[in-house]
């Protein structure tokens, strides 16, 4: 299995388009960088996301068993994510600091601890 | 662990000694004002009553009496690190609370009786025996349920045993309202039950006295801690023209007083284990047992309603073991 931190190297590339959007003001969501997220019961793959402020990104979160959910309350995003439908948000990194996402769709005994986070440097 | 033995607890206490002698590190606290009680008005004097009931307030009588809230006792968990003792803090509560001479009006558990699994077997064993357990007590009891118990099925189990998620019934005066913002995966209370809570509170005069019981904050407590209802502003516009409201809950696992307008939130200790104050930064971690403060942060609450003094006194009181010590 590869790590956390290989899985998002590996998710990181420019787009030309992307869907749903947690901002959509200027600058516009091509060439953004995506970072590529797994959900599943009960983690999400990266669990920590590196990110620097005042740089945009696109998180492609993608669950792969049963319905699940991203929430970041602090960075404005969230998505319902159904299995094997790629969800898009986009992500304003506007201030340092630590910020949380969790799952809000209650799937499963694990659901309180499938959580992460985006470190804003 | 339906077989637990509840430990021995005194017998024979008063409701004032249960309180006194419960209370050790608890807190008083002096809660919503009650004015609008039927037949408490503002100018009753010397502790009389305005005699006879106005119309459209909830019916019942307005003596003084108290109710326990009890949350979060987690039946079926298992973590040593948070509380190798959790299979004994209900029973010991029960037996706690049916040793007082004076027996609360009712007491209510405001969710999560049963920690969570995904297994409905196991979903309905823990039910029945956090229902077998609390039978013994002698007051009248009034359930919801929490995540825990009704997420996974959208309340299937919890409805086949305990009825419904959401009601009101009226008490010596107060209208009581029990929300369910659980049993929806996304934890919304929904349109209906909204469009409900709408019709139930809209006999009711705007100076009624109204108890909401919940188990989700119902204000966006700590949302990247799941501490919120996601539609919980609908709810309170609801309630916001009701001048005497005050809701109880749970989920948190720790004593909480907020304010929202003039609508006051209080949340209850758990039976079961600790969580972390809403300031603490990083993850909802639970807070570890520490064998020197045994059932420290845990606990549950007495709510005494005084029409007379315009209050609610909310008496914090801790799990007690058999040789009287917290």
């Amino acid at each position: 299995m590869k790590s956390p931190r290989a899985l998002l190297l590996l998710g990181v590339w420019a787009v030309a388009a992307c869907g749903t959007a947690a901002d959509d003001s200027a600058p516009s969501d091509a060439n953004l960088q995506l970072i590529k997220i797994a959900a599943r019961r009960w983690t999400f793959a990266p669990d920590t996301i590196h990110l620097q402020q005042g740089v945009p990104v696109i998180f492609e979160i993608t669950a792969s068993d049963v319905h699940h959910g991203f929430v970041a309350p602090d960075l404005g995003a969230h998505a319902d994510l159904f299995p094997g439908i790629p969800e898009r948000v986009r992500i304003n990194p506007s201030k340092t600091g630590t910020f949380y996402f969790h799952c809000d769709y209650y799937c499963g005994m694990g659901h309180e601890g499938m959580e992460g986070q985006v470190v804003v440097e | 662990m339906s077989n637990v033995t509840p430990r021995p607890a005194p017998l024979n206490r008063s409701r004032r000694d249960l309180l006194k002698l419960m209370n050790l590190g608890g807190v008083v606290f002096a809660s919503s004002l009650l004015r609008g009680v039927v037949g408490c008005s503002s100018d009753a004097k010397d502790g009389q009553a305005a005699a006879g009931p106005r119309s459209g307030t909830a019916r019942g009588a307005a003596d003084d009496f108290f109710f326990l809230q009890l949350s979060d006792p987690h039946w079926g968990f298992s973590g040593p690190a948070v509380n190798p003792e959790a299979d004994q803090e209900l029973p010991s509560t029960v037996a706690t609370i049916n040793a007082s001479a004076a027996q609360p009006d009712f007491i209510v558990f405001t969710g999560d009786l049963t920690h969570n699994t995904d297994d409905v077997d196991v979903r309905r064993m823990r039910m029945l025996e956090f229902q077998t357990i609390t039978s013994g007590l002698q007051a009248p009891l009034r359930f919801m349920p929490g995540e825990h118990d009704a997420a996974a099925d959208a309340g299937a189990v919890y409805q086949e045993i305990f009825g419904q998620t959401h009601y009101s019934f009226d008490h010596k005066g107060i209208h009581f309202v029990a929300l369910d913002n659980v049993s929806d995966p996304h934890a919304m209370l929904g349109a209906d039950q909204l469009h409900w809570l709408g019709s139930d509170l809209a006999p009711l005069d705007a100076q009624a006295p109204i108890v909401v019981f919940a188990h989700r904050p119902l204000w966006d407590l700590k949302p990247e801690w799941d501490w919120a209802t996601p539609d919980a502003a609908q709810a309170i516009e609801i309630l916001m023209p009701y001048e005497n409201v005050t809701v109880f809950f749970g989920h948190i696992h720790q004593e909480l007083h907020h304010t929202t307008g003039h609508i006051q939130h209080h949340s209850a200790r758990s039976l079961a284990f600790a969580l972390p104050t809403p300031e603490t930064p990083g993850m909802r971690t639970p807070i570890p047992w520490d064998p020197n403060h045994p059932r420290a942060g845990l606990g549950y609450r007495s709510v005494e309603a005084t029409p007379v003094s315009q209050e609610y006194k909310l008496s914090e009181l801790p799990i007690q073991t058999g040789d009287g010590a917290p």
